[in-house]
């Protein structure tokens, strides 16, 4: 029988814990307890067949850590073959009459993924894929991937089990006190993702005790559309009298779970403490209840790896800015690879207020595919909210949503039948809500009855591939209303039909609208507003727009969304702020003696807004390169020479440096646009050496370097050798920049500056970091040792001095 | 077995994060700046710790410390005239990681404040562990040594691999080590706390029993 059609009509019971029973049998702290089950196989059969007799449908084997990380691959298959051999004899000589299951047991591997560990994503999906292909081979039932506590990892396993077997897959997470995981997801977040990608029961194990985990097990039951499974401790573990004791026993806890079994758990068990008389107890005291039907609820969300966005109530903002049609500057950025613009442009979405991100960064003369996997891990190290993947090309697109740590916003698909054909199996394997846009083949109906006739279609053929309604939202098409008068309308009635009959939800791209015509925000502000009106769920806009969070605000306060009006309060009061600081900011004549100008002192005294405001208004009457050279500069050279006579402490440098950089920032859109260009001094390739995960060292050397006009090629952090040799050699740098924080990493640095040596030997060499001596960079063959940010950059003017002479 | 432990917020000490900041004095922006940031922290941070108890033997060249051995004559000194240790590992989380990484693309200055923060939570987390530790030994009459960590001095720090390995650091706190031995999250520590029933003389956990002399914030 398979599990889950027993599933179906039945509660199915798990085992409990084998850790604390292998100690009590005298497994050893730090010994791997997968090693018994060929050495003490007697042991782990007897602890099986106690939990089959005990009630439990399923038992799992005992492979928890068995992985390619902790066992060569030979040692492996020995270890998960004897693990599935103990289950199957214990299944053979157990008494009990019920359906038996045996699962294969996968816990995490110990190490954390990137961006805050060094493991890779797509090696976690290895490592996992490995233990599923041997334990499939050996013939399980099913896959319990359980105990994971970050969220990324626990889809690299769930992707691993469905890439490679057609098992069914329970996916268990360790929630603490707090009802996040360890890395901050909510349990919404974990089903939308988990659910997206297929898992057929998700739930809760290991942490704490029923009691505890009652909060996660209750938002669960609230958002899932799959059985949930609880597995808790029995309690926690207390020393009482020199003896280790779990403090909720066997009634208790039978008393608590089957309290859950009723509220409409489907799967349950036990974790940490519990033992066979644990489950026994909990078999009988629940045996009389009867399972709570699972149903669909209907919710379509998308999460980030913290949180979800759910469309349906409050408007959903999706921020349009990181996109490069029309944005000389953002095209730039991506030109020259430099994702920190990329990012920036996100964190001020967000601090506007928008809900999700739409990121595009199709450019034709970059690699699309790389740029996008990029930008979408860059993102989600530094941002979480949920990202909407924005492209045509639909292998970035799956490079995307394979590495996207959450359920995506995905855009989009249309009713072409080779796009759905392309997108509907993406958005099957690895979940997302995905925008439909209402044409096809034909182009973009008139009327709306033409658009609602596509809409059905759409829906009828992801149908097709298994993907319901609750992920397909409707882009209704806005189109420029100076081309043709009824456009509008056009839109607005189909918002309101796919609403009204079809019961689905919208998105639009509400600026095109106005398209053509004088003062667009005005325009805007009020077909956001009409289409709201008319059912529109989520617009994908510019959260700079003052008319349109005008919109967004008022119409949350006039439709009771906004209690007590307090986001209109602080919206409103922020934007007075905004416009008083402007006028205050206006350059003033009278400079105090200390500062040449206004805005040396604002540099100097590190005051990034004013800094910015000043330049603007500079730029009226001075050429660019005389800011530079009057203002910026002296007041970088001030403050880095208090830094070096340590008058000066970092954080006021760097205060200075990030007003100076807020300066640069405003000069450089304005040559963008003048066509001219700054005058630079020579490239410097600049990386936090392999296996370092440290780099806030690096950025500040970065952010001098680029104040003081070097061209910085940064590699990031954890950078292998053969990267900096290649960034080196391509970009024909003069210098390049190591830095490490522990000794262990040093070895790395040593490496890469050999072969830098071989391979570009013009290049020199500076290095730094905490764990850097004189005596160290010397023994690593380094060029210079540069104790901080500031010798840095006069080492870098030393060697463009020469380069230039 | 490995007991689990979550402490409410110790008490900041905006001194110690100024220094870490590197200012031995701070300016009102500084101090503003450093406010800005608990703020923002709020209750982003948790604090917890698993721990576990050792008997402890010395050897001729180092000490056997039941779990693994070593060589480390720093550590053999450290615990002269112990019979037991407390090996414990802290963390504060990963959410200060966030925000530094966050921080260091917009504001590379409050990436260097929230560092400073993390270290200074890390280490109060530590002495509120350690202040229990030493109150419930002297309830037994026992004493407490200083705190001793790998890579003090001579305990090699690939001592971390079996600390994680008994203590079971991931499942217990979250906390992960790669294989630079670098923790994930950053913001974290393990140790080693002496247990003895001597209390030992001269005992130097301040400035004076530090042989970095030249030390900027050196104190009496």
């Amino acid at each position: 029988m398979n599990i889950l059609s027993y599933l179906k009509d039945n509660i199915v019971f798990l085992d409990g814990g084998m850790g604390t029973l292998l100690q009590s049998e005298g497994l050893n702290p730090g010994e791997y307890p997968e090693y018994w089950n060929f050495s003490h196989s007697d042991i782990i059969q007897k602890i099986h067949r106690s939990y089959f007799d005990a009630g439990s449908h399923v038992v799992c084997t005992n492979t928890f850590g068995a992985n390619l990380l902790k066992f060569p691959e030979e040692e492996l298959k020995k270890i998960i073959s004897a693990a599935v051999e103990n289950a199957n004899a214990a299944r053979a000589s157990a008494a009990g009459k019920q359906p038996k299951f045996i699962a294969l047991d996968i816990g995490p591997t110990g190490r954390l993924l990137k961006p805050y560990g060094d493991f890779d994503f797509e090696d976690a999906v290895k490592v996992f894929s490995k233990t599923v292909q041997i334990g499939a081979k050996c013939g399980v039932d099913l896959i319990l991937i359980e105990t994971m506590n970050d969220s990324y990892e626990t889809k690299a396993a769930l992707l691993a089990a469905k890439e490679n077997c057609d098992l069914p897959v329970f996916v268990s997470n360790a929630y603490g006190e707090d009802e996040k995981l360890m890395t901050g997801a909510s349990p919404e977040a974990m089903s939308a993702m988990l659910e997206g990608m297929g898992a057929d029961a998700i739930g809760v194990n290991c942490s704490l005790g029923p009691k505890q985990l009652s909060g996660v097990v209750k938002r669960l039951l609230k958002c899932s559309s799959v059985p949930i499974l609880l597995k808790p401790n029995a309690g926690l573990p207390k020393s009482v009298d020199g003896r280790t004791v779990y403090d909720v026993l066997p009634d208790e806890f039978a008393e608590d779970v089957a309290g859950q079994i009723a509220d409409g758990v489907r799967v349950a068990g036990g974790c940490c403490g519990t033992t066979p008389e644990y489950i026994r107890t909990l078999t009988e005291r629940a045996s009389g209840i009867k399972p709570v039907p699972v149903t669909e609820k209907n919710i379509m969300c998308v999460s980030s790896y913290t949180h979800t966005v759910e469309f349906g109530g409050s408007p959903v903002l999706i921020g349009e800015r990181i996109n490069p049609t029309g944005k000389k500057r953002f095209k730039q950025a991506l030109k020259e690879n430099d994702i920190g613009y990329i990012l920036q442009e996100g964190i001020s979405q967000q601090e506007k207020g928008v809900h999700v991100l739409d990121v595009n960064v199709g450019l034709p003369e970059i690699d699309e595919k790389e740029m996008l996997k990029t930008a979408v891990c860059e993102l989600q190290a530094v941002i979480d909210l949920p990202l909407q993947i924005d492209t045509t090309d639909v292998g970035a697109m799956e490079a995307a949503l394979r590495r996207y740590n959450g359920k995506a916003m995905i855009n989009s698909v249309s009713g072409k039948a080779e796009v759905m054909r392309e997108i509907f199996p993406l958005v099957k394997k690895y979940g997302g809500v995905v925008v439909a846009l209402t044409l096809d083949d034909d182009g973009i109906p008139e009327t709306a009855e033409g658009r609602v006739k596509i809409a059905e279609k759409i829906l009828g053929t992801a149908a097709e591939y298994g993907i319901s309604k609750k992920n397909i939202i409707f882009d209704t098409l806005a189109m420029a209303v100076s081309a043709d008068p009824t456009a509008a309308l056009a839109t607005l009635e189909t918002l309101r039909i796919i609403r009204d009959r079809l019961g689905c939800y919208t998105s639009l791209g509400v600026s095109n609208v106005s398209f053509g015509l004088p003062s667009r925000g005005a325009i805007n502000g009020e077909f956001f507003s009409l289409a709201l009106e008319n059912g529109l769920s989520a617009a994908i806009m510019n959260p700079y727009s003052d008319d349109m969070m005008k919109t967004y605000y008022s119409y949350r306060a006039l439709k009771g969304m906004d209690e007590n009006f307090a986001d209109y309060i602080s919206f409103m009061s922020n934007r007075q702020e905004t416009v008083s600081v402007t006028a205050k900011s206006m350059p003033q004549n009278a400079s105090s003696a200390e500062y040449a100008s206004e805005l040396q002192k604002a540099v100097a005294q590190g005051l990034k807004t004013k800094a910015a405001e000043l330049t603007k208004s500079l730029l009226e009457t001075t050429e660019p390169l005389e800011i530079v050279k009057q203002d910026i500069i002296p007041a970088l050279d001030k403050v880095g020479i208090g830094f070096e006579k340590k008058t000066v402490y970092l954080p006021q440098l760097l205060m200075s440096a990030e007003a100076a950089k807020s300066s640069f920032e405003i000069i450089k859109s304005h040559m963008l646009n003048q066509k001219g260009s700054m005058t630079v001094k020579c490239k410097f390739v600049i990386a936090t050496v392999h296996g370092d995960i440290h780099d806030i060292g690096k950025n500040i050397v970065k952010l001098l370097l680029e104040n003081y006009g070097f061209q910085v090629i940064d590699l990031g952090k954890d950078v292998p050798p053969e990267t900096v040799v290649k960034a080196v050699v391509e970009n024909n740098a003069p210098l390049a920049g190591l830095s490490a924080l522990m000794t262990t990493t040093v070895p790395a640095m040593e490496e890469t500056i050999k072969q830098l040596r071989v391979s570009a030997p013009w290049c020199k060499v500076a290095v730094g970091g905490a764990v850097m001596t004189q005596e160290y960079a010397d023994s690593i063959g380094a060029d210079k040792y540069c104790r901080d940010a500031m010798e840095t950059v006069r080492y870098a003017e030393e060697i463009n001095d020469a380069a230039e002479k | 077995m490995v007991y689990l432990k979550l402490y409410p917020e110790p008490k900041y000490n905006i001194k110690e994060i100024l220094r870490y900041m590197g200012c031995r004095k701070a300016d009102d922006s500084i101090s503003g700046l450093v406010n800005e940031c608990i703020t923002e922290l709020s209750d982003k941070l948790t604090y917890k710790v698993c721990y576990t108890e050792f008997s402890i033997h010395p050897t001729e060249d180092g000490v056997d410390l039941s779990f693994m051995q070593t060589n480390s004559r720093g550590l053999k000194m450290n615990l002269f005239g112990c019979e037991k240790i407390v090996l414990f590992a802290a963390t504060v989380g990963l959410e200060i990681d966030r925000l530094i990484a966050r921080y260091g693309v917009i504001s590379p200055v409050k990436s260097v404040a929230f560092q400073a923060i993390g270290a200074e939570r890390i280490e109060s987390l530590c002495d509120m562990f350690n202040d229990e530790v030493r109150s419930r030994a002297a309830a037994e009459n026992l004493y407490t040594r200083p705190r001793f960590s790998a890579g003090y001095g001579d305990f090699e720090l690939s001592a971390q691999r079996e600390i994680f390995k008994v203590l079971d650091c991931q499942r217990k706190i979250g906390l992960t080590l790669n294989d630079s031995l670098i923790m994930s999250p950053s913001k974290s520590v393990t140790a080693i706390i002496g247990i003895s029933d001597k209390p030992r003389e001269n005992c130097a956990e301040h400035c004076s029993g530090c042989s970095k002399t030249d030390c900027e914030f050196r104190g009496e």
